[in-house]
């Protein structure tokens, strides 16, 4: 892990307008993140982790607070700027795998390059280099449909790696697969943070994702928190690493 | 703090070609509702590309009717206004004028003055009411006239005042029916002429139909058919006069000529009015075509509502499109499309599905049109322009009832549309 911050977020909150009443879903959110590491956002439902996700994914604003990506400050930008900050910075990874359904796997990987204005040839190559990486090297042509959820997630991943984003953000990436499917991909995700250096954030409520993980960031009620006692040594405490580097 | 460098720019990102083979593959799978869509917009362009096609035949088919006339041609007929054809008392149009616009203007192939009066005419029991014309041989140099049979009158005719007919196509079926009727008598009012010759059929102008006339030397009709109507103080009246000019460029110039010499001969004070009409076939073929263009676009303008009646459809179908493909637009935003990418490929699919109910309709238009011709009743084929202003039409509608839909579509919030089931 390098001592670069990727992400330098101050005092993010985020205001929802339900007719009369405001809902803040963020109150406040301070967080730093350095290129290379692998982090938990944990907290209950509800807690604003989503929404959190959302603003450092580009994919919505805050109502106040700043946010900087690779000292760039996204908390300001038109439409259009954050658009290209999600093509070129940003790779999201979301629990319903969210792929075109009448795309290839590949059309699908190819879609963030095409937005980038890459051309046709090396959109092919790249993409299917990521679908190779994360072992879909001999489904090119099938359309997600006809692959396992494990597996549309593993095309959802490449698709998010295909642009070399500075970041990878996973909201419950793991939320709609079984147990072994979702082991599964967090030993994806783990290996191409160890060979790649990716730095990646995930959304779980799962403890025993999160222990795989560098650092767990809590959430409660829209502000971070110190989690839980025992959160991830209460269930299965043998396989928790000790000592994972918490920022002070 | 970061290295990289500060947002780049480029214009691309967007694939014209991809779109429309996205929007084409959209199509096929889904081939009943793109039909549905297209319909209005297939009617539509048929509507307009046939009308406009039927409209420009029947066009062609006035022009050519006057241009085979000679477009050199120019008409002078007595009185200032356009009242009346046939030669009627009172009348001032004479001989000697012929005569002397023979002599004087330039520029001219031939001049044939005429004498036109109604008759009774009669093959044996067979009578007919028409139109006999006393001609010069020169008339048939000026309207370019060949006889299907026979031969037309000459100036032997003319000199001996010879009592020789030749008949319009018509005129020679009714009283001869199947017969050849050279070398046969007939009797116009009750004075035995020979017929010489058959013109070939000619196109009918409006509610003149020269082929039921029937043409005598112009001397033979004074002598034997006027009785006495056609002369006036020693001067013979003449009922039109008929000019071929050398060259269409020469026309303006002949009918200047003209109206100088019968303002002189007829004594017009300059503050007098013309007591003659001058009209050249150019003036009519203009009214001609001006007419049946109004009628055309006319037509056209009405066939275009229901193209509009498409687009509106297009707009609809988009529109439920676009709500029901909320999540893929979602996706698309969230991995970087940009509004215009979006705006690029709703309109791509509005303009293909179109376009394609463009051509579709100009098919289709084909098809009419070919079975229209098979009947004979008019040639109308597709013109070039009738397909350019078909397709492009569609191609317009599908941009501008597409605009609304994909402005829509690419204003979609990616989080909201993303959540969208
Ligand atoms: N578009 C919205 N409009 C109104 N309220 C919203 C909207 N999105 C989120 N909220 C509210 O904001 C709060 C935080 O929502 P968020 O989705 O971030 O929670 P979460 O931590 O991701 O929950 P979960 O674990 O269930 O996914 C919730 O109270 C939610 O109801
Ligand atoms: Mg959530």
């Amino acid at each position: 892990m390098s001592e670069r911050v990727v992400i330098e977020a101050q005092e993010l909150s985020k205001v929802y307008h339900m007719g009369k009443t405001e809902v803040h879903a963020l109150r406040g959110v301070s967080i730093q993140v350095r290129e290379g590491e692998m982090i938990a956002i944990m907290g209950p439902s509800g807690s604003g982790k989503s929404t959190l996700m959302a603003i450092l994914g580009a994919l919505d604003v805050p109502t106040g607070g700043r946010y900087w990506l690779e000292g760039e400050e996204i908390s300001r930008m038109s439409d259009r700027e954050l658009a290209i900050i999600r093509n070129e910075r940003i790779g999201f990874v979301f629990q319903q795998f969210n792929l075109l359904p009448r795309n290839t796997i590949l059309a699908n990987v190819t879609l963030p390059l095409i937005y980038g204005g890459v051309g046709a040839r090396e959109r092919r190559e790249r993409a299917a280099k990521m679908l190779e990486m994360v072992g879909l090297g001999d489904r090119l042509g099938h359309k997600p449909t006809e692959l396992s959820g494990g597996e549309q997630q593993r095309v959802a991943i490449a698709r998010a790696l295909v642009n070399e984003p500075a970041i990878v953000l996973a909201d419950e990436p793991t939320g709609n697969l079984d147990t072994k499917t979702g082991a599964e991909i967090m030993s994806l995700f783990k290996r191409l943070h160890q060979e790649r250096g990716i730095t990646l954030i995930i959304v779980t409520h799962d403890p025993e994702v999160a222990a795989q993980t560098e650092r767990v960031i809590y959430l409660r009620d829209g502000r971070v928190v110190e989690p839980p006692e025992g959160l991830l040594t209460g269930a299965k405490p043998q396989e928790v690493d000790d000592g994972h580097p918490e920022d002070d | 703090m970061g290295t990289r460098k500060t947002i780049k720019r480029r214009g691309a990102g967007i694939n014209i070609g991809q779109n429309v083979w996205i929007a084409l593959d959209a199509m096929m799978a889904n081939k009943l509702r793109s039909a549905l869509t297209m319909l209005g917009v297939i009617i539509g362009v048929c509507a307009v590309v046939s009308l406009l096609s039927v409209g420009r035949g029947a066009e062609a088919a006035i022009t050519e009717q006057i241009e085979g006339v000679g477009t050199n041609l120019i008409t002078i007929i007595p009185g200032g206004q356009v009242t009346s054809v046939t030669a009627t008392s009172g009348h001032n149009l004479t001989l000697a004028d012929a005569e002397a616009i023979e002599a004087e203007v330039r520029h001219i192939v031939a001049v044939a003055p005429e004498f036109r009066l109604s008759a009774q005419v009669a093959f044996e029991d067979n009578g007919m009411d028409t139109l006999v014309i006393g001609e010069m041989p020169e008339y048939a140099v000026i309207r370019n006239l060949e006889p299907a049979i026979g031969r037309f009158i000459s100036q032997d005719d003319v000199d001996g005042r010879e009592r020789v007919a030749v008949l319009g196509s018509q005129a020679a079926d009714e009283l001869f029916g199947g017969l050849n009727p050279i070398g046969r008598t007939i009797r116009i009012n009750n004075v035995r002429f020979e017929v010489i010759g058959v013109l070939a059929e000619q196109g009918a102008v409006g509610m003149f139909n020269p082929n039921t006339y029937i043409y005598v030397p112009l001397s033979t009709a004074y002598r034997k058919l006027a009785s006495g109507r056609g002369v006036t103080g020693g001067e013979y009246l003449v009922s039109t006069i008929m000019i071929r000019a050398e060259t269409q460029e020469a026309i303006d110039d002949v009918i200047a000529q003209v109206e100088s010499i019968l303002r002189r001969r007829h004594r017009l004070d300059p503050d007098e009015d013309d007591d003659f009409t001058v009209i050249s076939q150019q003036e009519l073929l203009g009214m001609a075509t001006s007419i049946t263009s109004t009628m055309t676009v006319f037509l056209a303008a009405i066939a275009g509502v229901s193209l509009l009646v498409g687009g509106i459809g297009i707009m609809n179908i988009t529109l439920v499109s676009v709500t029901e493909r909320t999540k893929e637009i979602g996706i698309r935003k969230a991995v970087g499309a940009q509004r215009w990418h979006i705006l690029a490929q709703f309109l791509i699919e509005t303009v293909v599905l179109s376009a394609t109910g463009g051509l579709i309709g100009i098919a289709l238009s084909g098809a009419i049109l070919a079975a229209i011709n098979s009947t004979g009743a008019l040639s109308a084929d597709l013109s070039p322009e009738a397909i350019l202003i078909g397709f492009g039409f569609s191609v317009l509608v599908g941009v501008f009832f597409g605009l609304y839909p994909a402005n829509r579509a690419a204003s979609l919030h990616p989080i909201e549309a993303l959540r969208y089931e």
